[in-house]
Protein backbone atom coordinates (compact mmCIF):
# COMPACT_ATOMS: atom_id res chain seq x y z
CA UNK A 1 0.00 0.00 0.00
CA UNK A 2 2.65 2.38 1.06
CA UNK A 3 4.62 1.49 -2.00
CA UNK A 4 1.81 2.48 -4.37
CA UNK A 5 1.10 5.67 -2.42
CA UNK A 6 4.69 6.69 -2.89
CA UNK A 7 4.35 6.03 -6.58
CA UNK A 8 1.26 8.18 -6.81
CA UNK A 9 2.88 11.15 -5.19
CA UNK A 10 5.90 10.58 -7.38
CA UNK A 11 3.67 10.67 -10.45
CA UNK A 12 1.96 13.84 -9.32
CA UNK A 13 5.19 15.74 -8.92
CA UNK A 14 6.91 14.23 -11.88
CA UNK A 15 7.85 17.11 -14.20
CA UNK A 16 8.76 14.71 -16.98
CA UNK A 17 5.82 15.54 -19.23
CA UNK A 18 5.91 15.37 -23.01
CA UNK A 19 7.34 18.90 -23.05
CA UNK A 20 10.16 17.83 -20.77
CA UNK A 21 11.14 14.99 -23.11
CA UNK A 22 10.92 17.26 -26.16
CA UNK A 23 13.11 19.75 -24.36
CA UNK A 24 15.75 17.13 -23.54
CA UNK A 25 15.59 15.69 -27.05
CA UNK A 26 16.07 19.09 -28.68
CA UNK A 27 18.88 19.90 -26.29
CA UNK A 28 20.76 16.80 -27.40
CA UNK A 29 20.00 17.51 -31.06
CA UNK A 30 21.37 21.06 -30.99
CA UNK A 31 24.33 19.78 -28.98
CA UNK A 32 25.13 17.40 -31.83
CA UNK A 33 24.83 20.36 -34.21
CA UNK A 34 27.10 22.32 -31.92
CA UNK A 35 29.89 19.79 -31.93
CA UNK A 36 29.44 19.04 -35.66
CA UNK A 37 32.12 21.61 -36.52
CA UNK A 38 34.61 19.67 -34.36
CA UNK A 39 33.52 16.39 -35.91
CA UNK A 40 33.96 17.79 -39.43
CA UNK A 41 37.38 19.32 -38.81
CA UNK A 42 38.60 16.03 -37.31
CA UNK A 43 36.88 14.18 -40.15
CA UNK A 44 38.73 16.25 -42.73
CA UNK A 45 42.06 15.45 -41.11
CA UNK A 46 41.26 11.74 -40.70
CA UNK A 47 40.04 11.21 -44.26
CA UNK A 48 42.85 13.06 -46.04
CA UNK A 49 45.35 11.25 -43.79
CA UNK A 50 43.71 7.91 -44.58
CA UNK A 51 44.20 8.47 -48.31
CA UNK A 52 47.72 9.87 -47.92
CA UNK A 53 49.00 7.53 -45.21
CA UNK A 54 50.10 4.70 -47.52
CA UNK A 55 52.32 7.08 -49.40
CA UNK A 56 53.68 8.75 -46.27
CA UNK A 57 54.69 5.39 -44.76
CA UNK A 58 55.97 3.48 -47.75
CA UNK A 59 57.29 6.05 -50.15
CA UNK A 60 57.79 9.47 -48.55
CA UNK A 61 61.31 10.77 -48.08
CA UNK A 62 60.76 13.93 -46.02
CA UNK A 63 64.14 15.40 -46.99
CA UNK A 64 63.51 14.94 -50.69
CA UNK A 65 59.88 16.06 -50.30
CA UNK A 66 60.73 19.43 -48.78
CA UNK A 67 64.11 20.20 -50.36
CA UNK A 68 63.95 18.87 -53.90
CA UNK A 69 62.72 21.21 -56.61
CA UNK A 70 61.97 18.34 -58.98
CA UNK A 71 58.30 17.53 -59.32
CA UNK A 72 57.84 14.68 -61.80
CA UNK A 73 55.16 12.58 -60.12
CA UNK A 74 53.94 10.90 -63.28
CA UNK A 75 57.34 9.73 -64.56
CA UNK A 76 56.96 5.95 -64.84
CA UNK A 77 60.56 4.91 -64.27
CA UNK A 78 61.80 7.45 -61.78
CA UNK A 79 59.09 9.70 -60.36
CA UNK A 80 60.31 12.62 -58.25
CA UNK A 81 58.25 14.13 -55.48
CA UNK A 82 59.92 17.40 -54.48
CA UNK A 83 57.61 20.22 -53.53
CA UNK A 84 60.20 22.95 -52.91
CA UNK A 85 59.37 24.69 -56.20
CA UNK A 86 55.66 24.47 -55.38
CA UNK A 87 56.24 25.96 -51.94
CA UNK A 88 58.33 28.69 -53.57
CA UNK A 89 55.48 29.32 -56.02
CA UNK A 90 52.86 29.58 -53.28
CA UNK A 91 55.12 31.71 -51.08
CA UNK A 92 56.14 34.14 -53.83
CA UNK A 93 52.55 34.70 -54.97
CA UNK A 94 51.28 35.07 -51.40
CA UNK A 95 54.17 37.40 -50.54
CA UNK A 96 53.49 39.70 -53.47
CA UNK A 97 49.77 39.56 -52.73
CA UNK A 98 50.43 40.77 -49.19
CA UNK A 99 52.62 43.62 -50.51
CA UNK A 100 49.67 44.67 -52.66
CA UNK A 101 46.93 44.03 -50.11
CA UNK A 102 48.37 45.29 -46.79
CA UNK A 103 48.69 49.01 -47.67
CA UNK A 104 45.31 49.15 -49.39
CA UNK A 105 43.50 47.11 -46.77
CA UNK A 106 45.01 49.17 -43.97
CA UNK A 107 44.37 52.46 -45.79
CA UNK A 108 40.78 51.48 -46.50
CA UNK A 109 40.26 50.31 -42.91
CA UNK A 110 41.60 53.60 -41.53
CA UNK A 111 39.51 55.67 -43.94
CA UNK A 112 36.29 53.73 -43.33
CA UNK A 113 36.87 53.40 -39.59
CA UNK A 114 38.33 56.78 -38.67
CA UNK A 115 37.48 59.36 -41.34
CA UNK A 116 34.32 58.36 -43.20
CA UNK A 117 31.00 59.13 -41.54
CA UNK A 118 27.31 58.38 -42.00
CA UNK A 119 26.19 57.29 -45.45
CA UNK A 120 29.66 57.32 -47.04
CA UNK A 121 30.88 54.90 -44.42
CA UNK A 122 27.86 52.65 -44.90
CA UNK A 123 28.28 52.58 -48.71
CA UNK A 124 32.01 51.91 -48.53
CA UNK A 125 31.45 49.03 -46.12
CA UNK A 126 28.84 47.50 -48.42
CA UNK A 127 31.18 47.85 -51.42
CA UNK A 128 34.02 46.18 -49.53
CA UNK A 129 31.67 43.36 -48.52
CA UNK A 130 30.59 42.87 -52.14
CA UNK A 131 34.22 42.77 -53.28
CA UNK A 132 34.89 39.95 -50.84
CA UNK A 133 32.05 37.96 -52.39
CA UNK A 134 33.47 37.63 -55.91
CA UNK A 135 34.16 33.90 -56.51
CA UNK A 136 37.77 32.82 -56.96
CA UNK A 137 37.11 31.24 -60.36
CA UNK A 138 35.96 34.65 -61.61
CA UNK A 139 39.19 36.20 -60.30
CA UNK A 140 41.12 33.48 -62.09
CA UNK A 141 39.26 34.28 -65.29
CA UNK A 142 40.10 37.98 -64.85
CA UNK A 143 43.79 37.07 -64.43
CA UNK A 144 43.63 34.93 -67.54
CA UNK A 145 41.74 37.19 -69.89
CA UNK A 146 42.22 40.79 -68.66
CA UNK A 147 45.49 40.90 -66.67
CA UNK A 148 47.41 38.56 -68.98
CA UNK A 149 47.33 40.75 -72.13
CA UNK A 150 47.71 43.86 -69.96
CA UNK A 151 50.96 42.60 -68.40
CA UNK A 152 52.31 41.50 -71.79
CA UNK A 153 51.61 45.00 -73.16
CA UNK A 154 52.80 47.09 -70.25
CA UNK A 155 55.98 45.20 -69.33
CA UNK A 156 56.81 43.83 -72.76
CA UNK A 157 57.23 40.24 -71.52
CA UNK A 158 56.35 37.10 -73.52
CA UNK A 159 53.99 35.57 -70.93
CA UNK A 160 51.57 37.46 -68.73
CA UNK A 161 50.61 34.52 -66.53
CA UNK A 162 53.17 34.85 -63.75
CA UNK A 163 53.84 35.81 -60.14
CA UNK A 164 52.94 39.45 -60.84
CA UNK A 165 49.55 38.53 -62.31
CA UNK A 166 48.59 36.05 -59.58
CA UNK A 167 50.01 38.30 -56.86
CA UNK A 168 47.87 41.27 -57.91
CA UNK A 169 44.77 39.09 -58.32
CA UNK A 170 45.29 37.43 -54.94
CA UNK A 171 46.03 40.82 -53.36
CA UNK A 172 42.74 42.21 -54.67
CA UNK A 173 40.95 39.12 -53.37
CA UNK A 174 42.48 39.24 -49.91
CA UNK A 175 42.32 43.02 -49.38
CA UNK A 176 38.54 43.34 -48.72
CA UNK A 177 38.58 40.60 -46.08
CA UNK A 178 41.69 42.03 -44.45
CA UNK A 179 40.17 45.52 -44.57
CA UNK A 180 37.03 44.47 -42.74
CA UNK A 181 38.94 42.54 -40.05
CA UNK A 182 41.36 45.47 -39.67
CA UNK A 183 38.42 47.84 -39.35
CA UNK A 184 37.00 45.66 -36.56
CA UNK A 185 40.38 45.89 -34.83
CA UNK A 186 40.35 49.70 -35.09
CA UNK A 187 36.77 49.79 -33.81
CA UNK A 188 37.81 47.72 -30.78
CA UNK A 189 40.08 50.56 -29.60
CA UNK A 190 38.05 52.38 -26.91
CA UNK A 191 36.88 55.89 -27.83
CA UNK A 192 38.32 57.12 -24.53
CA UNK A 193 41.82 56.69 -26.01
CA UNK A 194 40.96 58.94 -28.93
CA UNK A 195 39.23 61.52 -26.77
CA UNK A 196 42.14 61.65 -24.32
CA UNK A 197 44.60 62.25 -27.16
CA UNK A 198 42.39 64.86 -28.80
CA UNK A 199 41.99 66.65 -25.47
CA UNK A 200 45.76 66.92 -25.35
CA UNK A 201 45.61 68.80 -28.66
CA UNK A 202 46.51 65.96 -31.04
CA UNK A 203 45.19 66.18 -34.58
CA UNK A 204 43.20 63.38 -36.18
CA UNK A 205 46.14 61.78 -37.94
CA UNK A 206 48.30 62.09 -34.83
CA UNK A 207 45.58 60.27 -32.90
CA UNK A 208 45.51 57.56 -35.55
CA UNK A 209 49.26 57.08 -35.83
CA UNK A 210 50.30 57.55 -32.24
CA UNK A 211 47.31 56.10 -30.40
CA UNK A 212 44.87 54.02 -32.46
CA UNK A 213 47.30 52.05 -34.63
CA UNK A 214 49.60 51.04 -31.75
CA UNK A 215 46.57 50.05 -29.67
CA UNK A 216 45.11 47.98 -32.53
CA UNK A 217 48.47 46.42 -33.41
CA UNK A 218 47.51 42.83 -32.55
CA UNK A 219 44.19 42.91 -34.36
CA UNK A 220 45.89 44.28 -37.46
CA UNK A 221 48.50 41.52 -37.27
CA UNK A 222 45.65 39.01 -37.03
CA UNK A 223 44.11 40.52 -40.17
CA UNK A 224 47.40 40.14 -42.05
CA UNK A 225 47.78 36.53 -40.90
CA UNK A 226 44.28 35.66 -42.08
CA UNK A 227 45.19 37.23 -45.43
CA UNK A 228 48.28 35.02 -45.59
CA UNK A 229 46.14 31.99 -44.78
CA UNK A 230 43.77 32.92 -47.56
CA UNK A 231 46.69 33.29 -49.96
CA UNK A 232 48.11 29.88 -49.09
CA UNK A 233 44.78 28.18 -49.55
CA UNK A 234 43.50 29.94 -52.65
CA UNK A 235 43.11 27.46 -55.46
CA UNK A 236 41.25 28.41 -58.63
CA UNK A 237 42.66 31.93 -59.02
CA UNK A 238 46.28 30.83 -58.67
CA UNK A 239 45.66 27.80 -60.88
CA UNK A 240 44.51 30.07 -63.70
CA UNK A 241 46.77 33.11 -63.22
CA UNK A 242 50.24 31.76 -62.29
CA UNK A 243 51.01 30.07 -65.60
CA UNK A 244 51.18 26.74 -63.77
CA UNK A 245 54.75 25.71 -64.60
CA UNK A 246 57.03 24.15 -61.99
CA UNK A 247 59.75 26.70 -61.54
CA UNK A 248 62.04 28.17 -58.89
CA UNK A 249 61.14 31.83 -59.42
CA UNK A 250 63.91 34.39 -59.98
CA UNK A 251 61.76 37.38 -60.96
CA UNK A 252 58.13 38.39 -60.68
CA UNK A 253 57.72 37.73 -64.41
CA UNK A 254 58.39 34.01 -63.94
CA UNK A 255 55.55 31.53 -64.18
CA UNK A 256 55.21 29.39 -61.09
CA UNK A 257 52.98 26.67 -59.74
CA UNK A 258 51.26 26.67 -56.36
CA UNK A 259 50.69 23.75 -53.96
CA UNK A 260 46.91 24.05 -54.15
CA UNK A 261 46.86 24.39 -57.92
CA UNK A 262 48.97 21.22 -58.29
CA UNK A 263 46.33 19.18 -56.47
CA UNK A 264 43.53 20.76 -58.49
CA UNK A 265 45.27 20.12 -61.80
CA UNK A 266 46.57 16.60 -61.20
CA UNK A 267 44.09 14.78 -58.96
CA UNK A 268 41.78 14.10 -61.90
CA UNK A 269 44.41 12.18 -63.85
CA UNK A 270 45.69 9.90 -61.07
CA UNK A 271 44.52 6.39 -60.23
CA UNK A 272 43.06 6.00 -56.73
CA UNK A 273 45.74 4.47 -54.47
CA UNK A 274 48.70 5.19 -56.73
CA UNK A 275 51.82 6.98 -55.45
CA UNK A 276 50.91 10.10 -57.39
CA UNK A 277 47.45 10.08 -55.77
CA UNK A 278 49.06 9.58 -52.36
CA UNK A 279 51.52 12.42 -52.76
CA UNK A 280 48.72 14.84 -53.68
CA UNK A 281 46.92 13.92 -50.45
CA UNK A 282 50.23 14.35 -48.60
CA UNK A 283 50.40 17.91 -49.96
CA UNK A 284 46.81 18.26 -48.74
CA UNK A 285 47.85 17.21 -45.22
CA UNK A 286 50.72 19.72 -45.36
CA UNK A 287 48.33 22.51 -46.48
CA UNK A 288 45.81 21.57 -43.79
CA UNK A 289 48.45 21.73 -41.06
CA UNK A 290 49.94 25.04 -42.29
CA UNK A 291 46.57 26.81 -42.59
CA UNK A 292 45.46 25.31 -39.25
CA UNK A 293 48.54 26.81 -37.64
CA UNK A 294 48.05 30.20 -39.30
CA UNK A 295 44.38 30.39 -38.32
CA UNK A 296 45.11 29.27 -34.79
CA UNK A 297 47.81 31.94 -34.37
CA UNK A 298 45.61 34.63 -35.89
CA UNK A 299 42.75 33.66 -33.59
CA UNK A 300 44.96 33.69 -30.50
CA UNK A 301 46.35 37.11 -31.40
CA UNK A 302 42.93 38.63 -32.13
CA UNK A 303 41.42 37.07 -28.99
CA UNK A 304 44.28 38.50 -26.98
CA UNK A 305 43.18 41.96 -28.11
CA UNK A 306 39.57 41.45 -27.12
CA UNK A 307 40.53 40.35 -23.62
CA UNK A 308 43.02 43.16 -23.08
CA UNK B 1 45.42 85.24 -28.84
CA UNK B 2 43.31 82.78 -30.75
CA UNK B 3 45.34 83.11 -33.90
CA UNK B 4 46.11 79.78 -35.50
CA UNK B 5 49.74 79.02 -34.89
CA UNK B 6 52.16 77.92 -37.58
CA UNK B 7 52.29 74.47 -35.99
CA UNK B 8 48.52 74.18 -36.04
CA UNK B 9 48.38 75.12 -39.69
CA UNK B 10 51.01 72.56 -40.53
CA UNK B 11 49.19 69.89 -38.55
CA UNK B 12 45.94 70.66 -40.29
CA UNK B 13 47.61 70.42 -43.66
CA UNK B 14 49.10 67.03 -42.75
CA UNK B 15 45.70 65.87 -41.60
CA UNK B 16 44.06 66.86 -44.91
CA UNK B 17 46.90 65.17 -46.76
CA UNK B 18 46.43 61.90 -44.88
CA UNK B 19 42.68 61.97 -45.23
CA UNK B 20 43.00 62.33 -49.00
CA UNK B 21 45.68 59.63 -49.09
CA UNK B 22 43.50 57.13 -47.27
CA UNK B 23 40.49 58.00 -49.40
CA UNK B 24 42.64 57.36 -52.49
CA UNK B 25 43.67 53.97 -51.10
CA UNK B 26 40.07 53.02 -50.45
CA UNK B 27 39.08 54.07 -53.95
CA UNK B 28 42.03 52.21 -55.46
CA UNK B 29 40.78 49.08 -53.75
CA UNK B 30 37.36 49.51 -55.31
CA UNK B 31 38.29 50.96 -58.70
CA UNK B 32 39.91 47.88 -60.28
CA UNK B 33 36.84 45.85 -59.48
CA UNK B 34 34.53 48.40 -61.08
CA UNK B 35 36.78 48.42 -64.15
CA UNK B 36 36.69 44.62 -64.22
CA UNK B 37 32.90 44.56 -63.90
CA UNK B 38 32.68 47.11 -66.69
CA UNK B 39 34.92 44.97 -68.91
CA UNK B 40 32.87 41.85 -68.19
CA UNK B 41 29.65 43.66 -69.10
CA UNK B 42 31.23 45.27 -72.18
CA UNK B 43 32.65 42.02 -73.56
CA UNK B 44 30.11 39.49 -72.32
CA UNK B 45 26.90 41.46 -72.21
CA UNK B 46 26.14 40.95 -75.90
CA UNK B 47 25.95 37.16 -75.64
CA UNK B 48 23.51 37.03 -72.76
CA UNK B 49 19.99 36.24 -73.83
CA UNK B 50 17.16 33.94 -72.85
CA UNK B 51 18.55 31.42 -75.35
CA UNK B 52 21.99 31.57 -73.75
CA UNK B 53 20.53 30.80 -70.35
CA UNK B 54 18.18 28.04 -71.47
CA UNK B 55 19.93 25.99 -74.16
CA UNK B 56 22.60 23.31 -74.09
CA UNK B 57 26.17 24.01 -75.21
CA UNK B 58 26.76 22.92 -78.80
CA UNK B 59 29.72 22.34 -81.15
CA UNK B 60 32.08 21.06 -78.43
CA UNK B 61 31.03 23.87 -76.07
CA UNK B 62 32.13 26.60 -78.51
CA UNK B 63 28.52 27.71 -79.06
CA UNK B 64 25.11 27.44 -77.49
CA UNK B 65 24.04 28.14 -73.95
CA UNK B 66 24.75 27.25 -70.36
CA UNK B 67 21.50 25.64 -69.26
CA UNK B 68 22.88 22.36 -67.86
CA UNK B 69 25.49 24.29 -65.85
CA UNK B 70 22.86 26.61 -64.37
CA UNK B 71 20.54 23.68 -63.68
CA UNK B 72 23.38 21.71 -62.03
CA UNK B 73 24.35 24.64 -59.82
CA UNK B 74 20.76 24.88 -58.59
CA UNK B 75 20.85 21.14 -57.75
CA UNK B 76 24.18 21.39 -55.93
CA UNK B 77 23.14 24.45 -53.93
CA UNK B 78 19.73 22.99 -53.01
CA UNK B 79 21.13 19.69 -51.72
CA UNK B 80 23.94 21.49 -49.87
CA UNK B 81 21.40 23.75 -48.16
CA UNK B 82 19.29 20.77 -47.05
CA UNK B 83 22.28 19.63 -45.02
CA UNK B 84 24.02 22.81 -43.92
CA UNK B 85 21.00 24.89 -42.86
CA UNK B 86 19.63 22.44 -40.23
CA UNK B 87 23.10 21.57 -38.93
CA UNK B 88 24.27 25.18 -38.98
CA UNK B 89 21.16 26.55 -37.27
CA UNK B 90 21.34 23.78 -34.64
CA UNK B 91 24.97 24.67 -34.00
CA UNK B 92 24.07 28.35 -33.72
CA UNK B 93 21.23 27.56 -31.29
CA UNK B 94 23.58 25.49 -29.17
CA UNK B 95 26.26 28.20 -29.13
CA UNK B 96 23.84 31.03 -28.46
CA UNK B 97 21.33 29.38 -26.07
CA UNK B 98 23.01 26.46 -24.32
CA UNK B 99 26.80 26.62 -24.53
CA UNK B 100 28.48 27.43 -21.23
CA UNK B 101 31.73 29.38 -21.33
CA UNK B 102 34.04 26.39 -21.13
CA UNK B 103 36.79 24.62 -23.03
CA UNK B 104 34.35 22.72 -25.26
CA UNK B 105 32.77 25.95 -26.49
CA UNK B 106 36.20 27.40 -27.15
CA UNK B 107 37.15 24.32 -29.18
CA UNK B 108 33.88 24.53 -31.13
CA UNK B 109 34.60 28.17 -31.99
CA UNK B 110 38.12 27.28 -33.02
CA UNK B 111 36.80 24.44 -35.20
CA UNK B 112 34.38 26.84 -36.91
CA UNK B 113 37.19 29.30 -37.66
CA UNK B 114 39.35 26.51 -39.03
CA UNK B 115 36.53 25.03 -41.08
CA UNK B 116 36.31 28.41 -42.79
CA UNK B 117 40.08 28.63 -43.14
CA UNK B 118 40.89 25.20 -44.57
CA UNK B 119 41.80 25.62 -48.27
CA UNK B 120 38.97 24.77 -50.65
CA UNK B 121 41.12 22.16 -52.39
CA UNK B 122 41.66 20.37 -49.06
CA UNK B 123 37.87 20.27 -48.67
CA UNK B 124 37.86 18.69 -52.13
CA UNK B 125 40.36 16.03 -51.02
CA UNK B 126 38.18 15.36 -47.99
CA UNK B 127 35.13 15.04 -50.22
CA UNK B 128 36.95 12.51 -52.41
CA UNK B 129 38.28 10.50 -49.46
CA UNK B 130 35.09 10.55 -47.41
CA UNK B 131 32.05 10.78 -49.69
CA UNK B 132 33.25 9.51 -53.07
CA UNK B 133 35.39 6.60 -51.81
CA UNK B 134 34.58 5.75 -48.18
CA UNK B 135 30.80 6.21 -48.24
CA UNK B 136 30.74 5.00 -51.86
CA UNK B 137 28.57 7.83 -53.19
CA UNK B 138 30.82 7.99 -56.26
CA UNK B 139 31.30 11.28 -58.08
CA UNK B 140 27.77 12.53 -57.65
CA UNK B 141 25.68 15.55 -56.73
CA UNK B 142 25.35 14.06 -53.24
CA UNK B 143 29.13 13.88 -52.68
CA UNK B 144 29.72 17.35 -54.13
CA UNK B 145 26.88 18.94 -52.18
CA UNK B 146 27.97 17.39 -48.88
CA UNK B 147 31.48 18.73 -49.47
CA UNK B 148 30.06 22.19 -50.22
CA UNK B 149 27.74 21.99 -47.20
CA UNK B 150 30.60 21.31 -44.79
CA UNK B 151 32.76 23.98 -46.37
CA UNK B 152 30.10 26.72 -46.12
CA UNK B 153 28.76 25.63 -42.72
CA UNK B 154 30.63 28.45 -40.89
CA UNK B 155 28.72 31.07 -42.94
CA UNK B 156 25.35 29.81 -41.63
CA UNK B 157 26.59 29.26 -38.09
CA UNK B 158 28.14 32.72 -37.71
CA UNK B 159 25.18 34.60 -39.22
CA UNK B 160 22.57 32.60 -37.28
CA UNK B 161 24.43 32.87 -34.00
CA UNK B 162 24.67 36.63 -34.42
CA UNK B 163 20.97 37.06 -35.03
CA UNK B 164 20.04 34.70 -32.15
CA UNK B 165 22.27 36.62 -29.78
CA UNK B 166 20.66 39.89 -30.89
CA UNK B 167 17.36 38.75 -29.31
CA UNK B 168 17.28 40.46 -25.88
CA UNK B 169 17.80 38.27 -22.83
CA UNK B 170 14.66 39.69 -21.22
CA UNK B 171 12.50 38.00 -23.90
CA UNK B 172 13.80 34.61 -22.77
CA UNK B 173 13.52 35.39 -19.07
CA UNK B 174 9.91 36.51 -19.45
CA UNK B 175 9.13 33.24 -21.18
CA UNK B 176 10.94 31.06 -18.61
CA UNK B 177 9.03 32.81 -15.82
CA UNK B 178 5.79 31.68 -17.44
CA UNK B 179 6.96 28.09 -16.95
CA UNK B 180 8.06 27.39 -20.51
CA UNK B 181 10.86 24.91 -21.11
CA UNK B 182 14.08 26.02 -22.74
CA UNK B 183 13.07 24.55 -26.08
CA UNK B 184 9.57 26.09 -25.96
CA UNK B 185 11.24 29.45 -25.35
CA UNK B 186 13.60 28.97 -28.28
CA UNK B 187 10.86 27.79 -30.64
CA UNK B 188 8.14 30.29 -29.71
CA UNK B 189 10.15 33.39 -28.79
CA UNK B 190 13.80 33.33 -29.83
CA UNK B 191 13.58 31.75 -33.31
CA UNK B 192 10.65 33.87 -34.58
CA UNK B 193 12.60 36.98 -33.61
CA UNK B 194 15.80 35.75 -35.25
CA UNK B 195 14.48 34.00 -38.35
CA UNK B 196 14.96 36.91 -40.75
CA UNK B 197 18.56 37.34 -39.62
CA UNK B 198 19.14 33.64 -40.19
CA UNK B 199 17.65 34.04 -43.65
CA UNK B 200 20.22 36.70 -44.61
CA UNK B 201 22.91 34.22 -43.57
CA UNK B 202 21.34 31.52 -45.73
CA UNK B 203 21.28 33.84 -48.75
CA UNK B 204 24.98 34.56 -48.18
CA UNK B 205 25.62 30.84 -48.06
CA UNK B 206 23.76 30.27 -51.33
CA UNK B 207 26.01 32.88 -52.90
CA UNK B 208 29.19 31.28 -51.51
CA UNK B 209 28.09 27.81 -52.61
CA UNK B 210 27.28 29.05 -56.12
CA UNK B 211 30.79 30.41 -56.64
CA UNK B 212 32.86 27.55 -55.22
CA UNK B 213 34.73 25.54 -57.82
CA UNK B 214 37.59 23.53 -56.35
CA UNK B 215 35.48 21.44 -53.91
CA UNK B 216 33.21 20.13 -56.67
CA UNK B 217 35.86 19.43 -59.32
CA UNK B 218 36.52 15.86 -58.22
CA UNK B 219 33.44 15.10 -56.17
CA UNK B 220 30.57 15.46 -58.60
CA UNK B 221 30.89 18.18 -61.21
CA UNK B 222 31.71 17.16 -64.78
CA UNK B 223 33.29 19.20 -67.59
CA UNK B 224 30.52 18.35 -70.01
CA UNK B 225 27.42 16.19 -69.92
CA UNK B 226 24.91 15.92 -72.77
CA UNK B 227 22.02 15.34 -70.36
CA UNK B 228 20.59 16.80 -67.17
CA UNK B 229 21.07 15.04 -63.81
CA UNK B 230 18.08 12.91 -62.78
CA UNK B 231 18.88 12.45 -59.11
CA UNK B 232 21.46 12.98 -56.38
CA UNK B 233 23.61 10.07 -57.53
CA UNK B 234 24.19 11.56 -60.98
CA UNK B 235 27.07 13.80 -61.94
CA UNK B 236 26.25 17.27 -63.10
CA UNK B 237 27.70 20.33 -64.77
CA UNK B 238 28.07 23.47 -62.66
CA UNK B 239 28.32 27.12 -63.58
CA UNK B 240 31.54 27.83 -61.67
CA UNK B 241 33.36 24.82 -63.12
CA UNK B 242 31.90 25.67 -66.54
CA UNK B 243 33.67 29.05 -66.40
CA UNK B 244 36.96 27.27 -65.64
CA UNK B 245 36.38 24.81 -68.48
CA UNK B 246 35.39 27.30 -71.18
CA UNK B 247 38.22 29.68 -70.27
CA UNK B 248 41.04 27.12 -70.07
CA UNK B 249 40.11 23.79 -71.62
CA UNK B 250 38.27 24.56 -74.84
CA UNK B 251 40.40 25.73 -77.76
CA UNK B 252 38.92 27.98 -80.43
CA UNK B 253 36.12 29.32 -78.31
CA UNK B 254 34.63 32.70 -79.29
CA UNK B 255 35.89 35.37 -76.90
CA UNK B 256 32.51 36.57 -75.65
CA UNK B 257 31.39 33.12 -74.44
CA UNK B 258 33.60 32.84 -71.33
CA UNK B 259 32.95 36.52 -70.61
CA UNK B 260 29.23 35.79 -70.75
CA UNK B 261 29.56 32.84 -68.36
CA UNK B 262 31.67 34.97 -65.96
CA UNK B 263 29.09 37.73 -66.14
CA UNK B 264 26.21 35.39 -65.30
CA UNK B 265 28.15 33.87 -62.38
CA UNK B 266 29.30 37.18 -60.89
CA UNK B 267 25.86 38.67 -61.50
CA UNK B 268 24.17 35.88 -59.54
CA UNK B 269 26.64 36.12 -56.67
CA UNK B 270 26.55 39.92 -56.39
CA UNK B 271 22.75 39.96 -56.70
CA UNK B 272 22.35 37.48 -53.83
CA UNK B 273 24.83 39.37 -51.66
CA UNK B 274 23.09 42.66 -52.38
CA UNK B 275 19.71 41.17 -51.48
CA UNK B 276 21.19 39.85 -48.24
CA UNK B 277 22.76 43.22 -47.37
CA UNK B 278 19.61 45.18 -48.25
CA UNK B 279 17.50 42.78 -46.20
CA UNK B 280 19.86 43.17 -43.26
CA UNK B 281 19.68 46.97 -43.42
CA UNK B 282 15.89 46.87 -43.68
CA UNK B 283 15.73 44.66 -40.58
CA UNK B 284 18.09 46.91 -38.68
CA UNK B 285 15.84 49.88 -39.45
CA UNK B 286 12.74 47.99 -38.38
CA UNK B 287 14.08 46.68 -35.09
CA UNK B 288 12.05 47.86 -32.11
CA UNK B 289 14.44 47.02 -29.29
Amino acid sequence: MQQSGKNMSHDEFDRRTMDWYVDKLMQSLVFIGGISAIIFIIGIFVFITMEGLDFVISRLDPVEFFTSEYWFPSDEDDPEYGILALIAGTASVTGLAMLVAIPFALGAAIYVGEFATGKTREYLKVLVELLAAIPSVVWGFIGLSIMNPLIIDVFDVPVGLNILNAGIILGLMAAPIMASIAEDALKAVPDGYREAAEAMGATRWQVIFKVVLPAAKNGLLGAVLLGVGRGFGETMAVLMATGHSVNMPTSIFDSVRALTATIAAELGETAVGSDHYGVLFTIGIFLFLITFLINLTADLIVRGVRKG
Amino acid sequence: MFEISELNKRNQKTQKLFQVLFLMMTLMLIMPVLIILGTLIYKGGSIISVDFLFTFPTDGMTAGGIFPALFGTVWLVAVALLVSVPVGVAAAIYLSEYAPDNWLTRIINLAIINLAGVPSIVHALFGVGAFVIFFKFGTSILAASLTLAIMTLPVVIVASRESLQAVPKAFREACWNMGATRWQTIRRVVLPNAVSGILTGVILEVSRTTGETAPIMFTGAAFFLPYLPQGVFDQTMALSLHLFVVSTQVPGIPEELPYGVALVLIGMVLLMNSVSIAFRMYLRGKKKW
